[in-house]
């Protein structure tokens, strides 16, 4: 572990006092109260959606609190744009980078400077930030295009962006997610140094370990409001944090029919696939499902679960690997394979994947059966069925709306899950690789998400439920897996939250045994 | 809430009122679409009466003249008919293509080559002179949507493998099909050495209403042709795939969300060069009714733009095929009316500024307008 300086009085360099926001249905903020002090790296955790970037975006200017006030240095702060925040000297570097890619490392510095009055010296300023940049030991050339650097790079340029505005607080949004290890390590050392340089951090993450690692106090939101303030790191442990931040009180209690698992439906062989940037977001997982059974699948986000998901679904191609559905290799196939095969999906995103905004909740329930019967004859639609298909299911899952020829962009998060778990579960699959599907929702919509999956693992539908939330997966699932980094870490069919938490943060299960064994024994 | 310590500069202008635009939250009613599309027009109306009434003219009698000389009686609301069909089928063209997100702006090329093909089949000759009205018509349809289709195939084939953007490529081919026109009037179909070929035999005219001035006198010099109808059939077609059809649902979920359409397992290089087929040989099908039902020839000049115009009807009628239809008439008679006033200059201003607007209105139908006094935020 590393020492920081901490537990000396010290006087916050900002305070945010009873901040709330709020956004159309939901309460982002909720009188949250945040303070840093001077030459702290703070991390903030919590879960998505708890209100983490809402409150930095507060901080930093980009959204405006309804309520409550910000103090820097004891003064009174009113933030309308970044502009006015970088003046109290408070900078974010965003998770989206923010850069021009056809212009160089210091174009895109001095973008938005009034700086060089006239005449654009570049040669001067590549000097100058050349030595700023070796000054926090943030290697970068500032003659490079940025589309020629790395990720690892183009988060350099950023951070270096707002320190050579000057910003004494720096704001990193889940910095580390798109990072390689290697970079992040570098990227622990940079803001090490950035500190005992007197600024102070905010340091956003999911990634357990590295806010151990790296952090003096730890502030956790839950749902938009805080459950720690402050806590100083040091005498936490990680499960203590785990708990933080995944551990809300069971509010509802899950009947659970006994179910004799049937045959093999799914098998996941050796899977290995890249992610979005290019990375290994899987590296050999292995995992199997059988008919009648919840099979869950642990992991903090950004583990590989999204990207498993897709593999198995068809949207990714796998580079090695095989996956089975039924006695039949499906690997790398198209989607629609795996549709008429009857493999459902509730896609972790609902907006951008799993619906089409601006068409009608009708157009929406048939996306997975329009080119069947009774939906559509031939080529031509059957837009009666349709509609009366789509009003079925308006009742019998009790979506709240007008009527079915509304867009989906109006309807509710709750409601929106309803329709794309209508439509998935009306096929009545064989599988279900259910990705978060509770996530945003309030208790009651949760609880009525939950008796419909375990409705489904009665009738005989193998399910592969990926969550973030323990919770959940505890309740429901017969058995889980745990991923973490692209690996399965290992299968538990216990209900031990400790061993789970541990096999989350990248401890594998065979490691875990002996010191079980010694405990007991 | 505190006073603020940074003063933006927006609060340093005290007004009386705040006017605010919020993101709808509920769907906006029904009649609003429509109403913002008349307001549109009206709106562009009234500038172009402005900019009329700039240059020394009396816009009031101008918009009289552009009435009497397009609907004024039913000689000329035939004539204004003639300019509508063209456009009806390009604005279909352009409404196909659009609901996929597919920005095809290449229906004057696309236009040219219909042409082109409807004219090889009795100018190469494909059939002889002779031939009965019954198969020569057919014909000539088939190769201009054909030659329609191939000119959309290429950008969406690129578009599909290579990610060509499909603006770019059809805007060049557009020019390729112009010179690839001019190349046959000039070289080999030239007739005399003129830049035209010679007129086609009566059997590839579309029959027009005059044709049938000896039955019912009334409709003498009456210059609306078949493509009417082809047009009307084309619409109907057009709205039953896009709103009764398995690929038209296609088509609408990969223009509202492409990845929602990849995660129900549509392919979307697939159908974006059927698409851009359909769309090709419907503008195809535009040149084709342009020579043989008023032109009766190859020559150069056989569209004023039908191909851009086109645009903007689609997008006036909300990419609604029947709605095309009867934007197509409107815009049929500013072409017409238009000559009357001026060669070029007002008429296409006003079908700039119409466009304008109502690209314009459309802010309304996503956001409210809310105008609040001072302090009751």
């Amino acid at each position: 572990m590393i020492e920081s300086p901490q537990n000396q009085v010290k006087e916050p360099v900002v305070q945010m006092r009873g901040i709330v926001k709020r956004f159309p249905g939901v309460l982002a903020n909720d009188h949250v109260d945040f303070s840093l002090a001077d030459g702290e790296i703070h991390a903030l955790l919590g879960e998505n959606g708890a209100g983490k970037s809402t409150l930095m975006n507060i901080l930093c200017g980009l959204y405006r609190q309804d309520a409550g006030t910000i103090l820097v240095d004891g003064r009174l702060a009113d933030f309308y744009s970044p502009k006015d925040a970088i003046k109290f000297g408070i900078g974010m570097v965003h998770q989206h980078f923010m850069l021009v890619p056809s212009q160089t490392v210091t174009e895109n510095i001095l973008l938005g400077l009034d700086k060089p009055r006239f005449r654009l010296n570049l040669r001067h300023y590549d000097q100058e930030i050349a030595q700023f940049s070796e000054r926090f030991g943030l290697k970068v050339d500032p003659s490079a295009k940025i589309w020629q650097l790395s990720v690892g790079e183009q988060q350099r340029v950023e951070i270096l962006k707002m320190l050579y505005r000057g910003a004494r607080v720096l704001i990193m949004d889940e910095p580390t997610a798109v990072l390689a290890p290697t970079e992040i390590e570098e990227l622990l050392q940079t803001m090490r140094m950035m500190v005992s340089e007197g600024r102070s951090i905010i340091f956003i993450s999911h990634k357990l370990q590295e806010v151990m690692d790296i952090s003096d106090r730890v502030t956790v939101l839950q749902r938009g409001k805080v459950t720690a303030a402050g806590l100083p790191v040091a005498g936490a442990s990680r499960q203590d944090l785990a708990r933080l931040m995944v551990g809300r009180d069971v509010i509802f209690h899950v009947e659970k029919a006994k179910v004799q698992p049937g045959e093999m439906m799914l098998e996941v062989q050796d899977i290995w696939a890249e992610n979005d940037k290019g990375l290994k977001a899987l590296r050999g997982a292995s995992l199997n499902l059988r008919a009648g059974e919840i099979v869950g699948l642990a992991g903090v986000a950004g583990n590989g679960q999204s990207e498993l998901a897709e593999v198995i679904t068809g949207l990714r191609k796998s580079t090695r690997g095989k996956v089975i559905l039924h006695g039949v290799e499906i690997t790398n196939q198209p989607v629609s394979t795996g549709i008429r095969a009857g493999v459902s999906h509730i896609p972790e995103d609902r907006t951008h994947v799993g619906t089409a905004p601006n068409l009608s909740i009708t157009d929406n329930v048939i996306m997975k059966s329009y080119n069947r019967e009774p939906l559509s004859h031939g080529w031509v639609l059957n837009m009666f069925a349709a509609d009366r298909f789509a009003k079925g299911l308006k009742d019998q899952y009790e979506i709240v709306v007008p009527s079915t020829s509304t867009p989906v962009r109006l309807l509710s998060g709750g409601n929106l899950q309803r329709v794309i778990l209508a439509r998935e579960i009306s096929s009545q699959p064989a599988i279900m690789i259910a990705v978060q599907p509770t996530r945003g929702l309030d208790v009651g919509a949760i609880e009525g998400v939950q008796k419909l999956l375990l409705a489904q693992r009665e009738a005989g539908a193998a399910i592969l439920l990926i969550s973030e939330e323990l919770e959940e997966l505890l309740a429901l699932s017969d058995r889980i897996y745990v991923i973490y980094g692209g690996e399965i870490m290992g299968e538990t069919a216990d209900q031990d939250i400790d061993r789970l938490g541990m096999m989350m943060t990248g401890t594998r299960m065979e490691d875990l045994a002996k010191p079980e064994e010694v405990n007991h024994g | 809430m505190a006073e603020p310590g940074v003063k933006s500069p927006l609060q340093k202008i005290r007004l009386p009122f705040s006017v605010r635009f919020e993101l709808r939250a509920t769907e906006p009613p029904k009649w609003l679409s429509p109403l913002l599309s008349f307001g549109a027009v009206v709106l562009a109306l009234l500038l172009g009466a402005i900019v009329i009434a700039l240059v020394g003219g009396d816009p009031w009698r101008s918009y009289a003249h552009i009435a009497n000389a397009s609907f004024g009686s039913l000689g000329v609301f035939s004539d204004t008919i003639v300019k509508a069909i063209p456009l009806i089928f390009v604005g279909l063209a352009c409404s196909i293509a659009f609901r996929m997100k597919l920005w095809n702006i290449g229906a004057e090329g696309q236009f040219f080559l219909g042409a082109w093909g409807a004219s090889a089949v009795v100018l190469i000759p494909l059939i002889s002179e002779d031939t009965s009205r019954w198969i020569t018509i057919p014909m000539m349809i088939i190769a201009g949507m054909a030659c329609g289709a191939l000119w959309g195939l290429i950008p969406g084939l690129l578009k599909a493998k290579f990610k060509v953007n499909e603006i770019i490529s059809t805007l060049m081919l557009n020019y390729i099909a112009v010179a690839w026109n001019n190349f046959f009037i000039f070289a080999i179909w030239t007739e005399g050495g003129f830049q035209m070929s010679k007129m086609f035999s009566k059997n590839a005219w579309l029959p027009r209403l005059t044709d049938f001035s000896k039955e019912v006198p009334a409709l003498r010099g009456l210059t609306t042709h078949f493509g009417l109808i082809l047009a009307l059939i084309a619409a109907v077609v057009v709205w039953f795939i896009l709103y009764r059809s398995r690929w038209g649902y296609e088509i609408r979920l990969i223009g509202d969300n492409p990845k929602a359409a990849n995660y129900a397992g549509i392919s979307i290089t697939r159908n974006t060069v059927l698409v851009m087929m359909l769309s090709g040989a419907l503008a195809g099908l535009a040149g084709m009714s342009e020579i043989t039902g008023v032109v009766h020839r190859l020559q150069g000049a056989i569209s004023p733009g039908y191909g851009f115009t086109g645009i903007i009807v689609a997008w006036l009628a909300k990419l609604n095929p029947f709605v095309v239809v009867f934007v197509s008439v409107l815009f049929g008679a500013l072409i017409l009316a238009g000559r009357e006033i001026q060669p070029s200059g007002i008429p296409k201003m006003i079908q700039g500024i119409i466009l304008v607007c109502l690209i314009a209105t459309d802010f309304f139908l996503r956001y409210r307008v809310r105008i609040m006094r001072r302090g009751e935020e």
